[in-house]
């Protein structure tokens, strides 16, 4: 089986600044894995590798994505092959409409994917059903891109955009949107995790690499303890 | 050829012109254009070193050696004219060609009893009484180019509204100009009087095809009396190569309302001066402007806001998309008399520079003489913000959409605001096709 996505040595640097000293990590289709590590450790700058941030330098190391060079592709390839990114912090966007972007985003990858654009009444049908599967309220739809929206709308219409336009694979965020097809990798500091996604795979980054890996036992070491013993074994 | 010629050849073109114009031409107007020669004649063209054409240089136009427009034909107009209808909804379309109002492209319609629309010429005759003091007032500061307006009016449009009544239809003002094969100028004088209490929506269109060059100077008068409401629109779409320059001017009664939307994206140079002054208690006026211009354009508004009298309101959005080598002026002025007392003013203008190389001048300027007033005015000049663009990216929209989708976003605070929605689909269709 072709692994979802390969990470393989990866090293990047911004700014002159090596911040990944060389990551490894494969995820199959259908896992959910959580990356965790204290302030500084290099989670912000893997999610902007993977998602195709231009301020970011890849120095060495490749990740494959479904076989494929990933690092090589645009942003928007990216998206349209499957890949989404959930935001933490996701930018206002005056002036576009949310139902307006979503539906050039969703017909920019069914295009990709050889299907047909969608029409005005196809596309509501769809926007309807996840809305109410993520609970977001509908009248944001008609409201420019996350402007004025609280913290919590801003997470939830990230969510409902991964619900309508991502098959494979997502990473950072929270969700509870599992399924076998759908690998989930989530890329946090928050430690109570567990509250929300219960991961097959739990890895540990701490300056630029990933120190550990296990299973869920060990996000709940982590939510007890906290980073402090890593930093003592580290040094 | 020397500026001093330049000039010179005006007073040549005026005696010609003087010469082969109908002799039925009242001798007030022989007069009045007589006076805007001299006034021309002497202070000329104006240059950068002038404050009011800094950033604008109409040297193009001085060396042009741009003649009177010949008739053209109107077959060709004709198909011109289909390009730059606007919108399903049927409007009273007043067409003029190459300067000369066409009677059989215009399509006026029913009108309410007693409302005019018709060539300017032809209302000299049976209007000359409302039209004498308005032509013979000159401008609240006359250019050069409103002086050889004056000196060389053709032709425009004569609108008139009697009191209390309201058109409800557009009526479409469209002005074509052919290409020649030479550089030819015209110079459309259009006045509209709206009594007190009438009501009417105007779309002014400038139109020419491929790279035509000429030269279009028009001016607009619009009377605003007690009440009246005016809902007004100009859609600059010249050629290329063309040379728009333009006065607009509006005059406003008491509590009279008036909303100006300048919608600028043709010509190789464009100058707008647009002035509004605010005589009657309780008058508003409502400014907004959008330019998009791209390759070497250069647009440059000229606004001034005058309230003069105590309780009245202006709003003022003027937005801005450069791209290529372009170039863009703002310049605003919001005039507080001393008599102003309560006036409630807002101005703004934002500019978005989608390449390195455009550049844009922008001055808002506030001149308050009275004590009591609420006035706040800023002016932006940006890129597109480079975290939306990556977002926009990250859910599957290729860069140049993304670029196109934020590029209208930040345009529709204006375009929203465009009350006619054939004016707004028009735009929109234009700035999708120039951008896909």
């Amino acid at each position: 089986m072709t692994a979802l996505i390969e990470i393989k040595d990866l090293h990047a640097r911004a700014e002159g600044k090596e911040i990944l000293h060389g990551i490894n990590l494969t995820i199959q289709p259908g896992e959910v894995h959580a990356i965790m590590g204290p302030n500084g450790s290099g989670k912000s700058t893997l999610s902007q590798v993977l998602a195709g941030r231009d301020s970011f330098e890849v120095t060495k190391g490749q990740v494959l994505y479904q076989g494929k060079d990933l690092l090589d592709m645009s942003p928007e390839q990216r998206a349209c092959e499957g890949l989404f990114l959930a935001f933490q912090y996701p930018v206002e966007i005056p002036g576009v409409n949310n139902t307006y972007f979503l539906k050039a985003a969703l017909n920019a990858i069914r295009k990709h994917r050889g299907e047909d654009e969608l029409d005005a009444m196809d596309f509501l049908k769809i926007v309807r059903e996840k809305v109410k599967l993520v609970e977001l309220d509908e009248d944001l739809m008609n409201r420019p891109v996350n402007e004025g929206f609280s913290g919590g709308e801003k997470k939830r219409n990230e969510i409902f955009q991964m619900a309508v336009l991502a098959l494979k694979i997502v990473s950072s965020g929270v969700n509870s949107l599992r399924n076998d097809e759908r690998s989930i990798l989530v890329i946090t500091h928050y430690q109570r995790l567990l509250d929300y996604i219960v991961p097959d795979h739990v890895h540990v980054l701490f300056d630029g690499k990933i120190v550990r890996s296990g299973d869920k036992e060990l996000a709940m070491k982590l939510e007890e303890e906290g980073y402090g013993w890593l930093e003592t074994k580290a040094s | 050829m020397s500026t001093k010629d330049s000039i010179e050849r005006f007073r040549t073109e005026f005696l010609e012109a003087r010469s082969e114009r109908q002799s039925d031409e009242p001798g007030w107007l022989t007069l009045v254009r007589t006076q805007a020669l001299e006034r021309f004649l002497d202070k000329g063209f104006p240059t950068p070193r002038d404050e009011e054409w800094r950033f604008t240089n109409v040297a193009p136009i001085v060396s042009g050696s741009f003649e009177a427009a010949p008739a053209g034909s109107d077959s060709d107009a004709a198909a011109l004219k289909k390009r730059f209808q606007i919108g399903e909804q049927e409007s009273h379309d007043l067409v003029f060609v190459n300067g000369r109002w066409s009677r059989d492209l215009s399509s006026v319609g029913d009108l309410p009893e007693g409302v005019a629309v018709t060539s300017l010429t032809d209302a000299l005759s049976e209007h000359g009484d409302e039209l004498q003091p308005i032509l013979s007032q000159g401008s609240g500061d006359d250019t050069a180019f409103f002086d050889l307006n004056e000196a060389f009016l053709s032709d425009g449009a004569f609108v008139s509204v009697p009191k209390g009544v309201v058109v409800e239809r557009p009526i479409h003002l469209i002005f074509l100009s052919l290409a020649p094969g030479k550089p030819t100028v015209v110079h459309p004088r259009n006045v509209v009087i709206g009594e007190a209490g009438s009501q009417v929506r105007i779309l002014e269109t400038y139109a020419g095809v491929g790279d035509a060059v000429y030269w279009t100077n028009a001016v607009t008068q619009v009377l605003a009396a007690d009440n009246a409401v005016v809902d007004h629109y100009k859609l600059q779409r010249e050629s290329a190569s063309a040379f728009h320059v333009a006065s607009l001017e509006y005059v406003q009664g008491r509590s009279a309302s008036v909303s100006n939307h300048s919608l600028s994206l043709g010509a190789r140079l464009a100058r707008h001066d647009i002035r509004a002054e605010l005589a009657g208690e309780g008058a508003d006026v409502t400014l907004n402007g959008l330019y998009v211009v791209k390759g070497k354009q250069h647009v440059d508004h000229h606004t001034v806001i005058d309230h003069q009298v105590a309780h009245c309101t202006s709003r003022e959005l003027y937005k801005g998309v450069l791209d290529d080598a372009s170039s863009g002026v703002f310049n605003g002025r919001v005039i507080v008399r001393q008599d102003a007392q309560k006036t409630d003013s807002q101005q703004s203008n934002k500019n978005l520079l989608l390449s390195n190389e455009a550049l844009v001048n922008t001055n808002p300027q506030l001149e308050i003489n009275a004590d009591d007033v609420k006035c706040a005015h800023g002016a932006t000049i940006g890129q597109l913000d480079a975290e939306a663009l990556f977002y926009l990216r990250s859910r599957g929209i290729a860069q140049q959409e993304a670029q196109r989708i934020l590029t209208e976003g930040f345009m529709a605070d204006v375009s929203d605001r465009i009350r006619l929605a054939a004016v707004r689909e028009t735009l929109r269709g234009l700035l999708f096709r120039e951008a896909a």
